[in-house]
Formats: C-alpha cells, sequence, structure tokens
C-alpha cells in the first residue's frame, strides 16, 4: 500500500516534471529561432519587434526550466537543461522548431504558437499551483503584445500585395500540420489536468480555432482544412530532423568546454 | 518603392507629466507607428502612454517668427508665481 | 570614432571677417553653446557634414549588429543570450535614433541605406574585423562600447539639437554594455579554466589596435577635424579621446589579469597618461577602404536583409494604404 502511494506521487513529480519542460523548451527553441533572424529582418523596427519577443520567450523558458529543475530535485539547474539534454529529451512543440524560411513563414509559426501560448498562459493563471500560476501571471502580459504583433502581420501580408498574400497562405498552409499537436493531450497532461494545475487543451481548442479563423478571414487567407492530418511527437521527444541542429549550435560552448563557468 | 511614412512619437513617461517628444518611427500605419514606437523608446520601461502623429500633419513655428510669437511674452512676469510676493508664512505656495 | 574620417568640404576654416551676416549670426549661437534645430539656418556644408557623420554613426551601429549576432545564437548560458541579445537590440535602437536625428536635417532612411548598401557611405572599421570565440563578446563590450562611450559622452554637448538629444539617450543605454561585456571577461579570468583564459588573452589580442583605430587618424593626419571642431559637431580631438580611452582602460585590464599586445605601453610619469606604440596605419585606411577581413560579408549580409524584406515592406504599405480610413490606432 505504502509502496503504491510512493509509486503514484512519484509518478505524478515525474508528471510534473515532463509538463514543466514542455512549458519551458517551447520557448527556449522559438527564441533560439528568432535569435537566428538577429541582422537579418526586413526593416530596423522588425529587427527590435522580434529581438523583444525573443527575450520574452528566453526569459519565460529560464523560469519554467527553473521550476522543473526544482521540482525534481536532481541537481540541475536552468542552463544545464538547455544546454546538456539532447534532442530526444527535448519537450517542446514540434510547431517551433520548424525553420524560420522567409518572413511569412516565421510568423505564420509565430502566430498560431502565440494564440495558443496566450489562452494556454491564461489558463494556468488558474492553476493550483502557485509557482506555475505565478510565471504564467507574468508571462501573459507578454505573450498578450506578442500575439497583437504577430496577428498583425498575418492580416498585413494577407491582405498586402498579391506576392504578400501568395507567400502567406502557403506559410500557413505549410505549417498547419504542427497546430494539431498543441492540442493533443496524452497520459501525463490528463493526469495534470485533473489534479487542476494544467491547462486544458480540450477548452483551448475551441477559443483557438476561433481566433484563427477569425484572422484568416480578415486576412484574406484561406482557412487550411480543418481536418488535416497533424503531425506530433514533440512532446514526447519524437522531434524533427532540425532540432538536432538548433542544439548542435545552441550548446556548442557547454559542450566543447563541459563544466565551464560563463 | 515607397517608403514607410514617419511618425513623431510623444510619450508620456510618467502619471501626471505630460507626453514629451522622444524621436520618430517610420511605420505604415498609426497602429504599427504605436508598436514601433513601444519597442523602440519604452524598451527600460520609460512609458505609460505614447501618442504618434504623422510627421508631416505637424506645422512647426518657422524660426524668423520667434520674436513675434515668444518675445512679449518675457514682459508679461504676471504670468509666472514668483511676481506675487507673498508673506514669509505663506511663501511655500 | 563610430564616425572617423567625416569629410566637412572645407579647404580653410572662415574668419569672422569672410563670413556673411548669416554665417556670423550662426557661428555666435554655436560660440554661445546654443544647439541649433532642424529648422534653424545652418551652412550647407554644416548640413552636409551632419549628415555624413551621423549617418556613419547609425551604419556603424546597425553593422555593429552583425559580430555580436554572430554569437547570440550560441551564447553558453541562458542569462548570457539575454545579456546579449538586450544588447544588440540596444544598438539597433541606437542605429534608429540617429537615423531619426539625421532625418531631421531633410534626408529619408532608405536613401542613407542605400548609401550603406553601395558603398557609398562608411561605417565604423571596427565592424570588420570577426568574432571568433565567445570571449570577444566580452572584449566587444569592453573595449569596443568602451572606446564609443568615451566618443558619444563628449557628443552629447554636440551643436545639432536632435543629435545630441540622441546621443544623451544613447550614453544612458551604453552603460550596461560596457559592464556586461567586461563582467564576461572577468568570470571566465577568475572562474574560468586555462582554455578560457586564453581565450580571453586571444580576444584582446586581436581587437586591442582596432579599438585604438575607432578613433580615427591622428591629429595630424585629419584634416577635417578642425571644422567639426570649430562647428562643435565635434567636441574633442581624436587623439585627446584615444588617450583618455587608454588612460582609462589599462587599469582595468591589469585587475583582469591580461595583458595588450603593445610593447611599448607604459605609463609616462611626467605627462601622467599611458604612452603606447604606433597604429598600424596602414591597416587602418586599407580597412576603411574596404579591405578588412569582413567588409564585403557586412555589407552583404545588410543588403541582403533589406532586399530580401522589400516584399515584406511593401505589403504591409499596401495593406495600410488600402485601409487608411479605418486605421486609427
Ligand atoms: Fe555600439
Ligand atoms: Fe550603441
Ligand atoms: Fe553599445
Amino acid at each position: 500500500m505504502t509502496i503504491n502511494m510512493d509509486t503514484q506521487s512519484n509518478s505524478q513529480s515525474e508528471a510534473l516534471y515532463d509538463y514543466l519542460l514542455r512549458l519551458g523548451d517551447s520557448p527556449l527553441i522559438l527564441g533560439q529561432r528568432l535569435c537566428e533572424w538577429c541582422g537579418h529582418a526586413p526593416a530596423l523596427e522588425e529587427e527590435i519587434a522580434i529581438m523583444n519577443i525573443g527575450l520574452d520567450l528566453i526569459g519565460q523558458c529560464r523560469n519554467w526550466l527553473e521550476l522543473a529543475a526544482k521540482t525534481a530535485d536532481n541537481g540541475q539547474d536552468a542552463d544545464k537543461l538547455a544546454f546538456t539534454r539532447d534532442a530526444h529529451q527535448y519537450r517542446n512543440l514540434l510547431i517551433v522548431e520548424q525553420p524560420n524560411g522567409n518572413f511569412a513563414d516565421t510568423m505564420a509559426r509565430q502566430y498560431f504558437y502565440d494564440a495558443w501560448h496566450l489562452f494556454t498562459l491564461e489558463a494556468l493563471c488558474n492553476s493550483n499551483n502557485r509557482d506555475i500560476a505565478e510565471i504564467a501571471a507574468k508571462a501573459v502580459k507578454e505573450v498578450r503584445y506578442h500575439l497583437r504583433r504577430s496577428r498583425e502581420w498575418i492580416i498585413r501580408l494577407g491582405d498586402g500585395t498579391e506576392l504578400s498574400q501568395q507567400r502567406m497562405q502557403q506559410a500557413i498552409d505549410d505549417i498547419w500540420m504542427y497546430t494539431g499537436e498543441m492540442f493533443e493531450m496524452d497520459d501525463i497532461e490528463k493526469t495534470l489536468v485533473q489534479e487542476g494545475c494544467a491547462a486544458d487543451q480540450q477548452q483551448i481548442k475551441q477559443r483557438w480555432l476561433d481566433e484563427v479563423a477569425e484572422t484568416l478571414a480578415t486576412a484574406t487567407i484561406n482557412h487550411p482544412d480543418p481536418d488535416a492530418y497533424m503531425q506530433q511527437g514533440g512532446k514526447q521527444g519524437v522531434h524533427t530532423e532540425g532540432l538536432g541542429f538548433i542544439l548542435a549550435e545552441m550548446q556548442f560552448l557547454q559542450r566543447a568546454y563541459p563544466n565551464a563557468t560563463w | 518603392m515607397k517608403h514607410w511614412p514617419l511618425y513623431e512619437v510623444f510619450i508620456r513617461s510618467k502619471h501626471g507629466l505630460s507626453h514629451k517628444h522622444v524621436g520618430s518611427v517610420h511605420a505604415t500605419d498609426a497602429k504599427m507607428a504605436i508598436d514601433n514606437a513601444r519597442d523602440l523608446y519604452t524598451r527600460r520601461s520609460e512609458g505609460v502612454s505614447i501618442w504618434v502623429i504623422p510627421s508631416s500633419e505637424i506645422t512647426a513655428s518657422i524660426p524668423g517668427d520667434k520674436e513675434a510669437l515668444f518675445d512679449p511674452a518675457e514682459d508679461k512676469v504676471y504670468r509666472h508665481p514668483s511676481f506675487y510676493k507673498l508673506p514669509a508664512e505663506v511663501d511655500q505656495m | 570614432m563610430y564616425a572617423q574620417m567625416v569629410d566637412t568640404g572645407v579647404k580653410k576654416i572662415k574668419t569672422l571677417e569672410e563670413m556673411t551676416q548669416e554665417e556670423q549670426a550662426f557661428q555666435k549661437k554655436i560660440d554661445d553653446e546654443i544647439k541649433i534645430e532642424p529648422k534653424d539656418w545652418m551652412p550647407e556644408k554644416y548640413r552636409q557634414t551632419l549628415i555624413r557623420q551621423i549617418s556613419q554613426h547609425a551604419h556603424s551601429e546597425v553593422v555593429g549588429m552583425l559580430p555580436e549576432g554572430n554569437w547570440v545564437t550560441r551564447a553558453p548560458t541562458l542569462k548570457r543570450k539575454l545579456q546579449l541579445m538586450a544588447k544588440i537590440q540596444d544598438e539597433a535602437g541606437h542605429g534608429l535614433y540617429l537615423y531619426s536625428a539625421c532625418e531631421t536635417l531633410g534626408v529619408s532612411r532608405d536613401d542613407l541605406v542605400e548609401d550603406l548598401h553601395s558603398g557609398k557611405a562608411k561605417y565604423s572599421s571596427i565592424f570588420n574585423y570577426p568574432t571568433l570565440n565567445w570571449a570577444d563578446m566580452g572584449a566587444v563590450g569592453w573595449l569596443v562600447d568602451g572606446a564609443a562611450i568615451v566618443n558619444q559622452v563628449v557628443l552629447q554637448r554636440t551643436s545639432y539639437g536632435p543629435y545630441s538629444r540622441s546621443m544623451i539617450r544613447i550614453c544612458k543605454e551604453e552603460s550596461f554594455h560596457q559592464r556586461q561585456g567586461y563582467e564576461i571577461l572577468l568570470t571566465m579570468m577568475r572562474e574560468g579554466n586555462d582554455a578560457q583564459k586564453q581565450m580571453v588573452q586571444d580576444a584582446i589580442d586581436r581587437l586591442w589596435w582596432p579599438s585604438l583605430m575607432m578613433f580615427g587618424p591622428r591629429d595630424d593626419d585629419s584634416p577635417n577635424s578642425q571644422q567639426s571642431l570649430a562647428w562643435k559637431i565635434k567636441r574633442q580631438s581624436n587623439d585627446e579621446l584615444r588617450q583618455r580611452f587608454i588612460d582609462q582602460t589599462i587599469p582595468q585590464l591589469e585587475v583582469l589579469g591580461c595583458t595588450v599586445p603593445d610593447p611599448d605601453l607604459k605609463w609616462n610619469e611626467e605627462t601622467g597618461h599611458y604612452d603606447f606604440g604606433e597604429i598600424q596605419w596602414q591597416e587602418f585606411y586599407q580597412v576603411l577602404k574596404g579591405n578588412g577581413p569582413c567588409n564585403r560579408d557586412r555589407i552583404r549580409t545588410r543588403k541582403k536583409a533589406i532586399d530580401d524584406g522589400a516584399w515584406v515592406r511593401e505589403a504591409a504599405l499596401a495593406h495600410a494604404e488600402k485601409h487608411r480610413d479605418s486605421n486609427a490606432a
């Protein structure tokens, strides 16, 4: 009986740890992708805006990963988690690791993620885990602005020139199959939702669909097939090929000089 | 290609203060101008409110008119509080 | 400095007697430390010199993002990544403040940027050197931003109002840049392993002389400086500023426990300054001419960014024009 209880609470804290990695890894990888824009943005104003969003995301990642390390109490810290895990140990959504492509690709990826991110954080503000609620409350203000900006770009490029509309349509169509994973809940998430500490994606999904439908309509972009086949696996550690390269670059110094202080 | 128009940016740095000109940004419309101004001029939480106005909409006084516009005020000292000599007990007003 | 050799187009400075009435009144304002504002009368050459100097300065901030952007995806910790991102973002902001100041002189940013991309306009020679290891991020912050600050602090008193005001804003933001750079180096020297310490020394060895070149040619070889000083566009000579930079940097170098690659560097009790060796001026002029290790890369990268982004900027404009009326913020 006692043993059973222990395993249960063990697996609960493991689930929580995994969930915190999911929350932290996505902003980290997306922030890293945004860093790749540095010096290459289509306007100086965008240079600053992209860096702003990247800063917010990496800051949020640090909070989540610190909490993850604290939860696991396994001698890790946020940096160790970020810089020494291999791809299969990463729990980010597939959508954030997709390449930058052109500016429309980057904005399509950003917009779909921002909308999901905002609604998820809003839900997490009510988490019964106080640490989670606290981090979410701080992040939610930042992400509200992210969404405002990326939504605006979807509309501008969609309802812009012929060329930009074509590129935005292509971008939306291309990234669409990575959106489904955001709402896919496995046992880990289901358990934590029942406990009242994770976000219930079933409730978020409809809001997200409404938000997206409205924006795409305003942007004169055709809505992709809602029943299209969706990719998944990121949250379980099965990624696309891009992540390995992201990590190779991001983790270079920590790998070449293990245990050094920077 | 046509350039993005220029907007002048005014920021209220604290509640109770008036908006102050801080510079300009390029943007395609007022909404984008607000966002760009927010990102550029309030990165260190320098502001609580932003105004933007197309630079082309600003009419400036001509420096040559400076005397006509501003010199008359110089001898209207009664507009300045120090003109009014009050007894010491209430002079902190 | 960020503006290293700004042509004033003036052969010989006019005496008061040689000036027209307008010019005399203008010079009197300058002498009385009254700021010149956009709509004030100004000599055409003053305006042209300002455009050249401010735009060079702006271009330098923007091109300066590239050597640091080179490491932003490889920063070793989350904290360092955040700091570097914030710094690079500031530099983009500085570019915008300065372009905005320059535009008050009746030129458009797009035209200025075009001059950069065509090679007509210059930017600081320092950004044509590569950043080869992580310690370069420290050395750039400490030495390059440090040298820039020495210059910019003085430029807060420059005679043109919008330029002076952007300098004040920039100086406020710069203070963290140099400190974060120095802290990167100090951490590596104090808590790092041998390989890290070697990285630091290597970075200083490579960036020391190019940092000194940031202040421009020696005063004797700087024919335009006199006019710029008379107009108070510049406030102190190249050699004065360079000396100040060296004097304040060497004690910091000693705290790091590093050296600079200059056998002639030593404290001079008599002058109260450091003596230092001869700068490789030939290298300096070659880099200015476009023959530095990264000149081609830097310009190609910037040009590609702006060219590739043309359809985005065009689309945003097209969208705004379609919705002109409904577009109140
Ligand atoms: Fe700089
Ligand atoms: Fe700067
Ligand atoms: Fe700087």
